[in-house]
């Protein structure tokens, strides 16, 4: 087995092939694809109107693949074993996977030709530009994607209607009270919902633009733009026309292995007719796709159909379905005024669950799902009413992630054999949360009762978590280490607790890090405001806010590291980095970087430390904004904020992003409207690309979104978790804090702002005021009985025209 | 045995080392919560760094201790025994306050 094609290069195909580059398949990958692009996420799709780029959405490439992309396979040679693309190329195969996909089903009624669909990033585009003319919207279609399109409408500043064939929305998730519900939340919103109509044709004047759509009953819809989302149908005709079986109504026959009517050729996701269904959902076309490599690799794994469970929430609207939608038995509770619908499914014996439907409060969804089939749990009416099951024990084999196919019993493993101790470590052990993160509730709840004491205990001195330690000080207004340690922990306190309550005590009151008791808190480099090195030596680094630096400070810089024999090197951060200062000199250094203008760039701190930035429309031929002036406005704004870990923060002055924005805790994206803000990237040990978090903003809103961010994240993020973690951790994701900082659903967004208030008046510079009080200044001596000897066990050689420390051993 | 001074006693802040050169020795000398004096060498033997009178100190389960400020391994103050590694410690040095002063012994 040498070569395989992939044709077609959507998330099945990508699926396909990550998993054969991870089960270690040796062979040749081509993968072929229509589109310009490689594989995105099509569950995000809609994040692209609100300014996620296509970049974003976009799946790297699996190492070893090769990708042909805009290409299309127009004939299969099944004799020869070879497809044939549009452009002449032959491209040989021992094993063929068709992953052709679907296309939405446009009704064949006049006009349909007007009419957009909705599932590439070149029919967003179009939808966008359509819509910026338009003042009315209707999407055919009531499903889970019309919805969503319809909410895409919506945001693209349309009134919005939506055309349902069935008396009611969503048919295949909810029944007919679940949808009347539904419907209420729904036109709330402000949209139309014109359920059990149909099409009767797409009115459009005589250049072609859409005016409206006419009702079988003769009611026109205004509208100037149309977007039919009724249903998929299977991309089959590849396969139809190279004589492989074909269903009835489409879809590529395949067995339990997903192999087609041809030994030498699988299909797998949209297009694949797998038991007699087309699947349309992400979490069985992956579960055919890692079936197909199990079986392209020589075993026998088998697709036995899927779990068509469905959890979603729309238009800020929580659906869900899970198992069978009917029963002998039902249990319903409906709260029309709360708008909240819940229905379980039962045997006619009352004993087993069989399936549930939830609008409002999807809630059961997570609680019972694992239990469809398996005995109640608990009373039908008090898991419907006291919202009971939340902490209901799930059976090994009741399956917690559908996106990934992940069980309890695979959680547990990891939890109790690797030693995973949190959502993050359970998601990299187990892909488990990571494509949609509906069942991340789950996870939490399957750590919190594996078992495994996970101690939120900082240390032996507090059993409380840094965030709750930071409530306590904030609520009983503790301003000192003593008092807190008195009276809520025990000991002396350690090189965890001490920073960590130093931290703390700094975020909230702003005073110099060695005023008094807080000097003996600090580590080493907090203690004497600079980077220790390996040799007991320092380093030295001035803020350089945006990265912008006149000459004249350039070469005071020069002239500092030449008087004092520094080694000099350019950072990461757009700063210059001093190396090898004792800590006898730092005073002398600072009092002429201080004179020159400098400020301590906080490099030793859990604080900020830079905004980077990319030199932005004052000078380049691309740039959009102003990239500079930002990140020096911000970089002045939170200097010195002492936070649970380090902030890097940059900003970009164009889509290019030179400035590298999505690898920082907080980035900065200009856009032609305003600015783009991301959260939560990480460069480091473990990677991850920053969230957008709102898109197009004003600089002042920029700014108070960011004020929130920060001051949310220093409230609740444990000792040393990078904001990264913090929001891999956070329950409810990037939803939740956008609804904390951005709706103030907490309603702490005063007291957020109060803070980042009270930070920008009262920040001063640590060196300057090191330098003005002699006290502070007597500590910096290498020896407390000899405070003009050097310290003789520091010594270095030269390299490469600089110094280097040479170690005793 | 020989003592020799080093500082006023009023100089060490509770809590905080401080490095003295002695006979060509470093030692670090350090005041806890509670007023007591403890002297132990500043080489840290996992760094080759002249560097622990500049760690944090605190207690472990009630024994007085400093956290090397380069990697963290924690010795008692009172036997200079790496309680993070066994087999590791650093020499503790007798020291004393004497009419206000603080003086160590090599």
């Amino acid at each position: 087995m040498s070569r395989i094609v992939v044709v077609g290069y959507g998330p099945t195909a990508h699926r396909l092939v990550e998993t054969l580059v991870s089960k270690g398949f040796d062979g040749r990958i081509t993968v072929i694809g229509e589109e310009p692009r490689p594989a995105y996420d099509r569950v995000h799709l809609t994040s692209y109107l609100s300014g996620t780029s296509a970049e974003d959405l976009t799946y790297d490439v699996p190492e070893g693949a090769v990708t042909k992309l805009s290409t299309r396979v127009t004939g299969i040679d099944r004799d020869a074993k070879h497809v044939v693309t549009g452009d002449g190329d032959v491209e040989p195969y021992d094993v063929l996977v068709l992953a052709t996909g679907s296309a939405p089903f446009v009704p064949p009624v006049p006009g349909a030709e007007h009419a957009f669909v909705y599932r590439t990033i070149e029919d967003l585009d179009a939808i966008k530009v359509a819509a910026k003319d338009a003042a009315e919207g209707v999407v055919v279609g009531g499903g889970l994607l019309g919805l969503e399109a319809a909410d895409a409408l919506r945001a693209l500043g349309l009134k919005a209607h939506i055309v349902e064939m069935s008396p009611w929305l969503m048919p295949r998730q909810v029944d007919e009270g679940g949808g009347a519900v539904l419907k209420q939340h729904i036109e709330d919103l402000g949209l139309s919902v014109h359920a059990g109509a149909g099409v009767k044709e797409i009115v459009a004047d005589d250049q072609g633009q859409v005016t409206g759509l006419l009702k079988p009953d003769g009611t026109l819809v205004d509208a100037q733009v149309v977007v039919f989302s009724a249903g998929i149908r299977p991309r089959d005709e590849l396969a139809r026309s190279s004589g492989l079986e074909v269903g009835e109504r489409g879809g590529i026959v395949v067995d339990s292995g997903m192999l087609t009517s041809d030994p030498s050729i699988y299909a797998v996701g949209e297009c694949a007719l797998a038991g007699g269904m087309i699947y349309g959902l992400v979490g069985p076309c992956n579960t055919m796709a890692e079936v197909a490599v199990d079986r392209i690799m020589g075993g026998s794994a088998t697709f036995e159909g899927a779990d068509m469970s469905t959890k979603l929430k729309l238009l800020g609207v929580e659906v869900a379905q899970f198992g069978a939608m009917d029963g002998a038995l039902d249990v319903t509770y409906m709260d029309p005024v709360g708008g909240v619908y819940k229905k379980l499914f039962i045997s006619d014996d009352a004993k087993t669950l069989l399936g549930g439907i939830c609008v409002g409060d999807a809630s059961p969804y997570t609680s019972l799902r694992p239990f469809v089939g398996k005995a109640l749990p608990a009373a039908p009416s008090d898991l419907l009413f006291s919202g009971a099951g939340a902490s209901l024990d799930l059976p090994d084999e009741a399956q917690v992630c559908s996106c990934n196919n992940v069980c309890a019993g695979d959680v547990r493993t990891a939890i109790a054999d690797k030693g995973v101790t949190d959502v993050p470590g359970i998601k990299a052990c187990t892909r488990a949360g990571t494509t949609c993160g509906s069942c991340v509730p789950m996870l939490k709840q399957l750590l919190e009762k594996s078992g495994v004491e996970v101690s939120k205990a900082l240390c032996e001195h507090f059993t409380y978590s840094r965030a709750e330690l930071f409530d306590i000080v904030r609520v009983r207004k503790i301003t000192t280490f003593s008092q807190l340690i008195t009276e809520h922990g025990q000991g002396r306190g350690c090189d965890i607790c001490k920073p960590a309550v130093a931290s703390i005590l700094a975020s909230l009151h702003n005073g110099h890090v060695l005023e008094g008791e807080r000097a003996a808190l600090q580590d080493t480099n907090d203690a004497f405001l600079a980077n220790m090195q390996k040799n007991g030596t320092y380093s030295v680094v001035p803020r350089i806010p945006g990265g912008e630096i006149t000459p004249e400070k350039l070469i005071v810089i020069g002239e500092v590291a030449r008087d004092f024999g520094l080694y000099t090197k350019i950072t990461g951060g757009q700063r210059i980095d001093l190396f090898g200062a004792r800590v006898d000199q730092l005073p002398e250094i600072w009092r002429r970087l201080v004179e020159a203008g400098f400020e301590s760039g906080h490099a030793y701190g859990k604080a900020l430390r830079t905004v980077k930035s990319c030199v932005g429309s004052t000078w380049c031929r691309y740039g959009v904004q102003d990239s500079v002036g930002l990140a020096i406005a911000l970089e002045l704004r939170y200097r010195g904020l002492r936070s649970p870990h380090k902030l890097k923060s940059a900003v970009s002055g164009c889509a290019r992003e030179c400035a590298e924005a999505r690898s920082k805790d907080f980035g900065i994206i200009a856009t032609e409207k305003g600015w783009n803000l991301y959260v939560a990237g990480n460069g480091g040990f473990k990677p991850r690309h920053a969230d957008l978090l709102a898109g197009d903003l004003s600089t002042e809103e920029l700014i108070r979104t960011i004020d929130r961010f920060l001051m949310f994240y220093i409230r609740t993020a444990d000792r040393l978790q990078r904001t990264s973690t913090w929001l891999e951790s956070l329950e409810g994701g990037l939803d939740y804090l956008r609804e904390v900082i951005m709706e103030d659903s907490l309603g702490i967004c005063a007291d957020l702002d109060a803070q980042m208030e009270h930070h920008t008046a009262t920040y001063a510079d640590e060196w300057a005021a090191t330098l003005d009080d002699p006290e502070k200044l007597s500590r910096f001596v290498s020896f407390v009985n000899a405070p003009g000897v050097p310290d003789p066990s520091i010594v270095f050689e030269q390299e490469r025209g600089q110094i280097k420390p040479v170690m005793a051993r | 045995m020989s003592w020799t001074p080093i500082c006023d006693y009023d100089k060490l802040l509770p809590e905080r080392g401080v490095c003295a050169l002695v006979e060509g020795r470093q030692v670090a000398v350090f005041r806890t919560y509670d007023g007591a004096l403890h002297a132990l060498d500043n080489l840290d033997p996992f760094s080759g760094a002249y560097v622990l009178s500049r760690g944090i100190v605190g207690t472990r389960k009630g024994e007085p201790t400093v956290a090397s400020p380069l990697h963290k391994q924690v010795f008692s103050l009172v036997s200079g025994v790496c309680l993070d590694e066994q087999g590791v410690a650093v020499p503790v040095y007798p020291v004393r306050v004497a009419d206000g002063r603080v003086e160590v012994s090599v």
